[in-house]
């Protein structure tokens, strides 16, 4: 009983934190078409923004309200920041050459966002754990568990159901939708497309940097540490289908409760079982589980 | 499917453009300089492959399973049979990955484009996985590799070297035979358009599944001579996706236009990645990424096209 609760706990948490991210990419994918790697760029960036912000509120004994001010703070400005530059000036003079070249160049701008990282914010790992030492932890089925991983859930299920309020109930989402559906029946009805994918990207962006900076209080950020998240997400994108919002948020628990699983069962496996599910779900449905339909074009 | 083939323009530059650059790299230039020969000329290898598979506009994101796979068959020889041979060595590393290929090609072969891309990328982090936390295979450690021999003697780096020019000119010969067999010409018409050659009688599926084989028999041997040149394999280096992404960074850097041209941007990326580890160790990232967006932005022909400019061969058109 112990040990479900723990796996159930682990795995709801690294859902969670895996949900925000794979979001921002699912949606990037599903608009642009774009599977950006430089995502893993936005997630560090966000992490170490948020990590020094909190360290200096922490160390100077702010309120600690205003640390969640800062976490979000951290990723709205790294998604504008990042986001504006890379779809202005180098995404968006891409648009019409192979997909394979577009990953490259994000696979290149990751590099870049990677390497500013050690000019800006230097090599020492840095511990933003006043977040998580304040709200202290809790028993939970005779299993102790921090307060502050528990609230990751909470962001999750506020971000997912922002999400489909916007994309369902709000006149940009319907927008957004068309554009998903077919991006020149779109330009025809007079829709800014080229407005639509900057929005679009920085709001991936966003949320990328968002799952970076909220999890940052509970682990140590260091250089390099985002190169096992962008593949992760990855995985959690293809195994839900890549452009679904629905497929994400299955995605994630399933990689999320599989790996928890692995990890206090078979730690061998942690890697190897959540990437096997990935090229099973590749080989028996490649479009993914959750994908949405594809349009019939003549 | 190898007649005449040495009287080819191609093929002759070639051998002469490896004879340069083993004879640079044992004779002139100093050790530093020529492990950045050795290295780019092993992974050249694999970059070949790529460049072929990528001739019908697939492009796997995670080649690193099979330079990687190649890697490993030469440490496992090692640890359990004992094997040190140069020769066993690399048709070990060659066939392990070429019978990889064949058991998953049956499966990728069905696959374009961006679900290409990432089924081949998740076999290959299905390995990383597996090497990546498993004790016995070294874990994130790896497993040192211990000095070629051949026939019983010790190889030495110049032995190594030579050896390894061998392997490349005889892959030069191979991929330029297959590129100009029928078999090579329809996988171009396949990118063009896979309905009309199943038309014209072909099987779409086989051609590309052959093609994927010889690409990862490739990229195998490029992992068994990185292990034998470096001594060392671990997966970080060899098997994480990031490794792939720099076999796919490569062969765009260097142009898909000719054999010779993997082998030549690989030295040119083995010597980047040098200097701008030398001179700015906490740029070097930055410096690759530069490179790759200016190829992709300014450069779309890679740097073969560089070479095509002002290329003394050039024969007139007929």
């Amino acid at each position: 009983m112990q040990f479900l609760i723990t796996v159930l706990l682990d795995g709801l948490i690294y859902a969670s934190y895996l949900f925000i991210v794979s979001l921002g990419l699912t949606i990037t994918f599903g608009v642009m078409k774009i599977l950006n790697v430089a995502h893993g760029g936005f997630f560090a960036w966000g992490a170490y923004l948020a990590s020094i912000s909190i360290i200096y509120l922490g160390d100077n004994e702010y309120n600690s309200f205003l640390y969640y001010f800062a976490i979000f703070l951290s990723a709205i400005i790294v998604g504008l920041f990042f986001g504006y530059i890379i779809e202005r000036f180098i995404l968006r003079k891409m648009y019409n050459e192979d997909i394979h070249l577009i990953v490259l160049a994000t696979f290149g701008l990751f590099w870049i966002l990677e390497d500013l990282i050690l000019h800006v914010f230097g090599v020492d790992p840095l511990m933003p754990y006043y977040p998580a030492m304040e709200l202290g932890g809790i028993e939970l089925g005779g299993i102790f568990q921090g307060v502050y991983s528990l609230t990751l859930a909470g962001l999750a299920i506020i971000v997912a159901f922002i999400c489909w309020y916007f994309l369902k109930k709000t006149k940009y989402g319907k927008v957004l939708q068309s554009v998903i559906f077919d991006r020149e029946v779109s330009v025809s009805m007079g829709i800014n497309v080229t407005k639509v994918y900057l929005i679009t990207f920085i709001i991936g962006g966003m949320l990328g940097a968002l799952g970076g900076a909220y999890i940052a209080p509970t682990i140590s950020v260091s250089p390099g540490f985002a190169i096992d998240v962008v593949v992760m997400s990855f995985a959690v994108v293809v195994i839900g289908g890549m452009g679904s919002v629905p497929g994400a948020l299955i995605g994630s628990l399933i990689v999320g409760l599989v790996r928890a699983f692995a990890v206090h069962q078979a730690p061998i496996l942690e890697l190897f079982i959540i990437y096997a599910i990935m090229a099973i779900v590749l080989i028996i449905k490649p479009e993914g589980l959750f994908a949405p339909p594809k349009p019939r074009k003549i | 499917m190898f007649k005449g083939i040495l009287k080819e323009q191609t093929i002759q530059v070639g051998i002469g453009f490896v004879f340069i650059v083993v004879l640079l790299g044992t004779f002139i230039l100093p050790e530093w300089m020529s492990n950045n020969f050795m290295y780019g000329l092993s992974r050249g290898l694999a970059v070949l492959g790529l460049m072929i598979l990528w001739r019908t506009n697939l492009v796997s994101f995670g080649h690193a399973l099979y330079y990687g796979f190649g890697a490993y068959a030469v440490a496992m020889a090692q640890k359990y049979l004992g094997v040190t041979d140069v020769f066993l060595r690399i048709i070990i590393a060659i066939a392990a990955a070429g019978l990889l290929g064949f058991v998953l090609g049956f499966i990728l072969r069905r696959y374009r484009e961006i679900f290409f891309a990432m089924l081949s990328l998740a076999f290959s982090m299905v390995l990383y996985g597996l090497l990546a936390k498993a004790e016995f295979l070294g874990s994130t450690d790896g497993m040192s590799i211990s000095p070629s021999t051949m026939f019983g003697f010790e190889l030495g780096r110049f032995g190594l070297f030579y050896f390894i020019g061998f392997v490349v000119i005889l892959s030069l010969i191979f991929a330029h035979a297959y590129l100009r067999s029928s078999l090579g010409h329809l996988t171009t018409a396949i990118m063009d358009n896979e309905i009309r050659v199943e038309y014209l009688g072909y099987s779409v599926e086989k051609a590309i599944h052959i093609k994927y084989v010889i690409s990862a028999c490739l990229a195998g041997g490029a992992g068994g001579l990185m292990a034998a040149a470096l001594g060392q394999v671990d997966p970080d280096s060899m098997v994480l996706w990031s490794v792939s992404g720099e076999l796919v960074f490569v062969t765009i850097m260097a142009g898909l236009g000719n054999i010779l041209a993997p082998f030549v941007g690989a030295i040119f990326f083995e010597f980047i990645r040098t200097y701008a580890y030398e001179f700015a160790p906490q740029a070097w990232q930055m410096i690759i990424g530069g490179t790759l967006l200016a190829i992709i932005f300014f450069l779309p022909g890679g740097l073969w096209s560089l070479f095509q400019k002002i290329n003394p061969f050039k024969k007139e058109k007929k």
